[in-house]
């Protein structure tokens, strides 16, 4: 157990956000108050940082029960505006995918296919309160005998509706490139060929587990921002790497940790869930995710205030070498590089684009701010820390 | 995918001739007429959304002017709806002319109208659908 200056516990900051006391900066705000006064004054200074981030998290979806019809249906088959949801669950218990695009879409046979709707969008649907067309179909049982339902219905007409991303808010991403010599459309969006151009993702020294690298302060009922409602940190998410390659900082140099998260589907706003089609890639659902980082000691002042000079990430190749499983990194580069516009790679000069949004996660961190300045938002105590998962 | 809105005339001698069924079948073209009109001299005159991809389209486009058809490019316009662009930044990846680009240090996404050649290829980029083509309805009340 280190020997901390400062020390704190969630009660006490949870007691100073009742009384109106407690001090909370963004992630980005952070940066400077640290580089001025040093970790440890910082820490005794600061409660709470928040951070944010808005990007596409294809790795989400909502459990729905649509509610009992007369006379019920055991659904086998069950359609959304279109959208096959999953219906392997009890009688009117499904999911909604993100990435499940609408039964008509064309795909990717007219390359490349523009994905016009599909699981994202009917979330983004819902929530903004439009009525969606619901297809249910079964083989009819003795107790359910409905073998056909179709009805409009909306976010308020259901019983129950989760959201629950199985993966969400990687710690850190890959920087892609494409080798080739034809322009491709990835996950990572429009790649020139030849290397021509570099898109990154992640919103940098605002993302949430950049500013608690060793996930010290989240776990298992980690209260958060998500989709514009209070939400939870659940799990690990899927594809959780916390043994990967890090910096003397501690922060991952490529791809680590992930958070599964859950929220009330009713209680969020399509500002903060918006549809996307990824041309030539698919459907997805771009999620507002933001967690509260308490400041409990000087260690995670200085964690919180990393900047976009000391978050690096690899270039990789999603031309050749990515599609053949064979991602191998071509170079490091800075976060603060990546912002700049243009990075440096094998002396050439190359443009680069964010898939994040920076403008909407400083907002979230900036949301949650306030939150929790209003006495609206309480820090939660994990039950079981991401680190021991 | 690529698609087009387009204005075709179509001379007398030809206003009978099944050219947008060939254009289905040969091309692999789909089509949505937005208006036509046959005048009283017997031209005919067609608005119509033209989409397949692009290969196919300037193959159909050429098959128009050899049969005799007139092919004029409607003007369109290319509006960004405020409330869906979210700033991801993916447009400015594919922009040729700069109109779509980032504003430091904000991150913000700026468009500016006066550089944009409208070639659509943000229309289709956008993962927000927020690029849009509007072109000159009054070509479609005249
Ligand atoms: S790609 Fe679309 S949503 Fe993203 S910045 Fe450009 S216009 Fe806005
Ligand atoms: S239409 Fe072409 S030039 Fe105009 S903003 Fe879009 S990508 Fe840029």
């Amino acid at each position: 157990m280190a020997h901390y200056k400062v020390k704190k516990t969630i009660d006490e900051i949870n007691r100073k956000i009742r009384g109106g006391k407690v001090v909370v900066v963004t992630a980005e705000e952070m940066v400077d108050i640290v580089k001025a006064t040093g970790p440890e004054k910082a820490a005794r200074e600061i409660d709470v940082v928040t951070t944010g981030t808005f990007s596409p998290m294809c790795s989400s979806g909502a459990f729905i029960n649509f509610g009992h019809t007369k006379p019920p249906i055991k659904a086998s088959q069950v359609f959304l505006n279109g959208v096959p949801a999953y219906a392997g669950l009890a009688a009117v218990d499904i999911f909604i995918g993100a990435t499940e695009p609408s039964i008509d879409d064309p795909l990717n046979k007219v390359h490349p296919g523009q994905f016009k709707y599909g699981g994202g969008h009917v979330i983004e649907d819902l929530v903004s309160g439009k009525r969606v067309e619901l297809i249910a179909r079964s083989y009819g049982t003795d107790c359910y005998p409905n073998r056909e339902i179709k009805k409009q219905i909306r976010l308020k007409d259901m019983p129950n509706a989760v959201l629950m991303n199985p993966r969400n808010a990687y710690q850190n991403y890959n920087c892609a490139i494409n080798l080739k010599d034809d322009i491709i459309y990835t996950y990572m969006g429009v790649l020139r060929p030849k290397g021509d151009n570099a898109n990154y993702a992640t919103a940098g020294q605002l993302s949430p587990l950049f500013n608690d690298p060793y996930y010290l302060t989240i776990g298992l009922g980690t209260r958060i921002f998500l989709g514009g409602a209070q939400g939870y940190v659940v799990w690990a998410g899927t594809q959780h790497n916390p043994s990967v390659n890090r910096g003397k900082n501690g922060v991952p140099l490529g791809p680590g940790a992930t958070l599964m998260v859950m929220g009330s589907l009713k209680e969020m706003n399509s500002h903060w869930l918006v549809g996307l089609s990824i041309l030539g890639y698919g459907c997805s659902l771009a999620v507002g995710i933001g967690v509260p980082i308490p400041i409990l000691n000087e260690d995670l002042a200085k964690y919180t205030g990393i900047s976009d000079e000391d978050i690096f990430t690899q270039i990789i190749d999603y031309g050749k070498d990515y599609p053949q499983g064979k991602a191998k990194s071509l170079g490091e580069v800075s976060y603060a590089e990546l912002k700049s516009g243009t990075i440096t790679l094998n002396g050439k000069t190359i443009q680069t684009s964010p898939v994040s949004s920076y403008v909407r996660a400083k907002e979230v961190a900036e949301t949650l701010k306030e939150w929790i300045e209003v006495g609206q938002f309480y820090l939660s105590q994990p039950q079981h820390p991401l680190k021991d998962i | 995918m690529y698609s087009k809105v387009v204005l075709l005339r179509f001379p007398r001698e030809i206003v009978n001739e099944p050219i947008v069924a060939n254009l289905v079948k040969r091309f692999d073209l789909s089509f949505n007429i937005l208006k036509a009109t046959i005048y009283p001299r017997k031209e005919g005159m067609v608005v119509m959304e033209l989409t397949g991809n692009r290969k196919n389209y300037n193959a159909g486009v050429k098959y128009l002017g050899d049969v005799g058809v007139k092919v004029e490019n409607i003007s369109q316009d290319i509006r960004r709806n405020e409330e869906r662009c979210f700033h991801c930044g993916v447009c400015t990846a594919v922009c040729p002319t700069g109109a779509l680009y980032i504003e430091r240090p904000e991150m913000s996404v700026a468009f500016e109208k006066d550089r944009c050649s409208a070639c659509e290829l943000c229309v289709i980029a956008c993962p927000a659908k927020a690029m849009e083509v509007n072109f000159d309805r009054a070509l479609l009340d005249s």
